[in-house]
């Protein structure tokens, strides 16, 4: 069964289509890759996986429940973790407290109201912090880290929930290139003796073809191809997306 | 039925004059001026002492609004140069005590310049003229103020739409940096629009002179209708507050028909109401992100000599029986309740993010619910005490359902207006209350050290659980769902839920807070509810630092001393206050503490 299936997810804002007919599915311990121009609906696709949008029509089976309607709160208690585009991680908090606040929510002890909560699930979190390589940066404040390093936090983060599924939104920007390998390939690591299903969106196309089983390429809300590195690279249509050859031009 | 509408519309008229211009001036310049209503009474009082000068005829009148409203321009503009021009990125809870400070020097400038006393126009032949209309007579100055609205409204519309000053208004309304860096002088643009928006409120003033007069109390009332107006048509939204006007103006006067004492209820319910079903109004947009250059300190446990002084001025409270007198001890009492009550506001507007401009209605519920448990049922101390935190919780809770989830400045004027009401109902519900006498002989029972150290102990005991609950699993969640609700939620916390958890835990606290206080005067009054309480635990936090979880508990004994001082050394202290105020925001936008240590908070 699969991990991620997600059947004619549409979702409209006012006139724009920003996701049409989008149906795909990633299986345990697949790395699956969302590419496409800015602008093509990928953001949207994955708010619309955890939960933050409603899909207009469509859908999204995680684990073989489906998940439409359910609050971003709810659907991570079924074992999803996300990363955001744009960083989301908790500024007046230490890089630990920040890790430490997913174990505790995991554990639903967040409504304690007595015992601190600096001792609480301080060693696992740790040990998420050393596995993204932020040992050294335990104490620190969230808010003082360098970009990578939060895209960072966030994975750890995303990983405290022990999630079937991780959904990925740009990991790596804003990390230098030798850097983002080697965190996409700790993922994949992860993927493969976990069997976590990932799906992430990436502009580092050594990273996408290097380190994904599978691709996808979305523009303008709609999938136009599917399939390995190889069989992408040859896809006509998104030859003319991406060299901006063809009819279909318009990406970038 | 005609007349009651008719009523209505010039009531809606009053309002609406008021609203626009608040709204008006928010939409470009995004401060929430809370000194609106100070402008108001101000162009009542001037517009008295204009008109007493002018002929009392109806183009005397018209000159006297007209030399009004320049001249509350004229100071709007000052007022706008001098003051807010140096605030518009500081966070928006200091904008609102910036203007609190005008506000409080006002007051005092208006009390010195006309005395007491209420005053009234001379009322001459024209002003007492009637219409009949369908069989009752009607006065015709009251017709004048009903054409004023559509009249002010087709004025307004035309120049934000026909002039190329208007374009420019409503590009500001929608986008600040982008007009700036069209290279427009957004300066003399924002001058500009508070000067009108001043002179609106000037006329709302002239205009309120022949039916009422003018008096000290005009500016607060005057500027919580306006915040309920302009929060139920939506912050920055004309025809929004067009439309609001007209609604409450209607409910008020078809309300006091039919629920004369729950007119005000009535407008707050219709504001839940609207606001539970359009968060941002009735006409309003989602305000974009929260306000700018809000710093989120990295928040640490306090440093170990800091708790040590802490456990050692405990100690030394504990044994102040043994050496002061009841007066140095009933001061004691005071500093105290006041830490507590700063404490659970802190609770609510620090880690959990969400300013309350009205936080004394907790203390208030607290404080009447406290006495009145004495004194209708006869309840000692032991009961009363309880039922004061129960009943300011559920309050809280009650009302906390509506508003956790709205933005800060929706928040901060929501609770101000709840407290507003609050005060209301304990001034005009004498039967219950005993209105402005308050309520007398609420006395806890126990000698003056005894129930010293019952103080001690709760507001102690109190201030450590808040804390320790921000320590605690539940106050890192609240923190993360204040610094981020995205990830907060991404990680699985209910953030609405934890948000009113907070706010009730807070009214809680509030509300023992009050009760105590009750026990402690002997009495209670609607004082207890007025926004000057509210501002003084915004201030006792402020000053000690929002981004420190300490800084409450020093702020409160730094205040209260201040304070007392205040009030023995000057008549004018509320003129005094309001400077400190504003030069505190000016100097200090992070509060005291986080000037002593800036970068680690406590
Ligand atoms: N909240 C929103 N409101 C309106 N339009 C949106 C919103 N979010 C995304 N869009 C639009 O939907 C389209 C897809 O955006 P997005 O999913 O962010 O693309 P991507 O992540 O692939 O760059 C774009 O045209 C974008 O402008
Ligand atoms: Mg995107």
């Amino acid at each position: 069964m699969s991990v991620l299936r997600v059947e004619r997810l549409r979702k409209s804002f006012g006139g724009v289509q920003a996701v049409r007919d989008v149906s795909f599915a990633v299986e345990a311990g697949e790395m699956l890759a969302l590419i496409g121009p800015n602008g093509a609906g990928k953001s949207t696709c994955f708010n619309m996986l955890n939960g933050q949008l409603r899909p207009d029509a469509g859908h999204i089976d995680i684990a073989g429940r489906d998940t439409a309607g359910l609050p971003p709160r709810a659907v991570w208690r079924l074992g999803v973790g996300r990363t955001f585009q744009i960083t989301a991680t908790f500024a007046s908090m230490s890089v630990r407290e920040n890790v430490q606040l997913a174990l505790l929510s995991q554990h639903r002890e967040v409504w304690r109201l007595w015992r601190p909560a600096a001792a609480r699930h301080a060693a696992a979190a740790e040990a998420l912090l050393a596995q993204v390589g932020l040992a050294a940066q335990a104490g620190r404040a969230a808010a003082v880290l360098a970009y990578g390093d939060l895209k960072r936090l966030e994975l750890a983060i995303a990983l405290a929930n022990a999630p079937r599924l991780l959904l990925m939104d740009e990991p790596t920007a804003g990390m230098a290139p030798t850097e983002r390998v080697a965190q996409m390939r700790l993922v994949r690591d992860l993927a493969s003796a976990r069997g976590l299903a990932v799906l992430f969106t990436e502009h580092d196309m050594d990273v996408v073809f290097g380190l994904a089983d599978r691709i996808l390429v979305m523009n303008r809300g709609a999938l136009i191809a599917e399939g390995n590195g190889e069989a992408i690279r040859a896809h006509p249509e998104v030859r003319a997306v991406y060299l901006g050859t063809g009819a279909t031009s318009g990406g970038h | 039925m005609l007349i009651t509408a008719l009523n209505g519309l010039a009531a809606a008229a009053t309002l609406f004059l008021l609203a626009s211009g608040l709204t008006v001036i928010f939409g470009a310049t995004r401060i929430v001026n809370f000194a609106h209503g100070s402008l108001y009474m101000l162009g009542a009082y001037l517009g008295w002492s204009i008109l007493a000068r002018l002929p009392h005829t109806p183009w005397g009148f018209a000159l006297g609004a007209v030399a009004t409203m320049a001249a509350l321009a004229l100071f709007g503009a000052l007022l706008e140069i001098g003051l807010l021009r140096r605030i518009y990125r500081a966070p928006e809870l200091f904008q609102l005590l910036a203007t609190f400070g005008v506000v409080l020097m006002v007051q005092d400038v208006v009390q010195h310049l006309w005395g007491p006393a209420e005053l009234s126009l001379p009322r001459p032949p024209w002003l007492r003229g009637f219409v009949l209309l369908g069989g009752a007579r009607y006065p015709r100055f009251d017709l004048i103020v009903i054409a004023v609205f559509p009249v002010l409204l087709g004025a307004l519309w035309l120049g934000f739409t026909r002039t190329r000053w208007g374009v420019l208004v409503r590009a500001a309304t929608q986008d600040r940096d982008m007009l700036a860096a069209l290279g427009v002088d957004q300066r003399l643009l924002f001058t500009s629009v508070f000067a009108l928006g001043a002179a609106l409120a000037g006329l709302a003033g002239i205009l309120a002179l022949p039916d009422g007069s003018a008096d000290l109390t005009m500016d607060l009332s005057a500027v919580t209708d306006a915040f309920v107006v302009v929060v139920v048509g939506g912050l920055g939204s004309l025809s929004g507050a067009a439309l609001a006007s007209l609604l409450l103006g209607m409910l008020q006067s078809f309300g006091v028909l039919w629920l004369p004492r729950a007119s005000l209820v009535l407008a707050f319910a219709a504001m839940a109401m609207v606001l539970a079903l359009r968060p941002n109004g009735l006409l309003g947009r989602p305000l974009a992100g929260r306000g700018v250059g809000e710093v989120v300190a990295f928040i640490r446990p306090a440093p170990r000599a800091l708790r040590l002084a802490g456990w050692f001025a405990l100690g030394a409270a504990a044994c102040a029986p043994l050496i002061l007198g009841p007066y140095a001890l009933s001061v004691l009492m005071e500093m105290l309740i006041a830490m507590l009550f700063a404490a659970s506001l802190h609770l609510m507007m620090g880690p959990g993010g969400m300013p309350s401009f009205g936080h004394a209605a907790w203390f208030g519920i607290g404080a009447y619910a406290a006495a009145l448990a004495v004194h209708a049922l006869a309840a000692p101390l032991p009961l009363a005490l309880p039922a004061a935190v129960l009943l300011a919780a559920f309050a809280a809770a009650a009302f906390g359902w509506f508003v956790v989830r709205l933005s800060g400045v929706y928040l901060a004027m929501l609770t101000l207006a709840f407290a507003q009401i609050c005060w209301a109902i304990a001034f005009q519900w004498g039967d219950v209350t005993g209105g402005d006498n308050g309520i007398l002989g609420v006395w806890p029972g126990l000698g003056v050290r005894g129930f010293y150290w019952l103080v001690l102990a709760l507001c102690a005991g109190g201030t450590l659980l808040l804390r320790r609950v921000l320590a605690a699993p539940f106050g890192h969640a609240l923190r993360a769902s204040r610094d981020s609700s995205l990830r907060a939620e991404a990680i699985g916390l209910d953030t609405g839920r934890l948000r009113l958890a907070a706010f009730t835990l807070a009214g809680a606290a509030a509300g023992l807070a009050g009760g105590l206080y009750a026990f402690a005067e002997g009495s209670v009054f609607p004082t207890y509810i007025s926004l000057q309480r509210s501002v003084d635990a915004l201030l006792m936090v402020l000053l000690g630092g929002v981004q420190t979880i300490s800084g409450p508990i020093l702020g409160a004994f730094a205040y209260t001393g201040l304070y007392d001082t205040l009030l023995s050394l000057t008549d004018y202290w509320r003129f005094v206050l309001g400077a400190m105020i504003i030069v505190l925001v000016l100097a200090f936008p992070q509060g005291l503490a986080g000037v002593r240590l800036p970068g680690a908070a406590r």
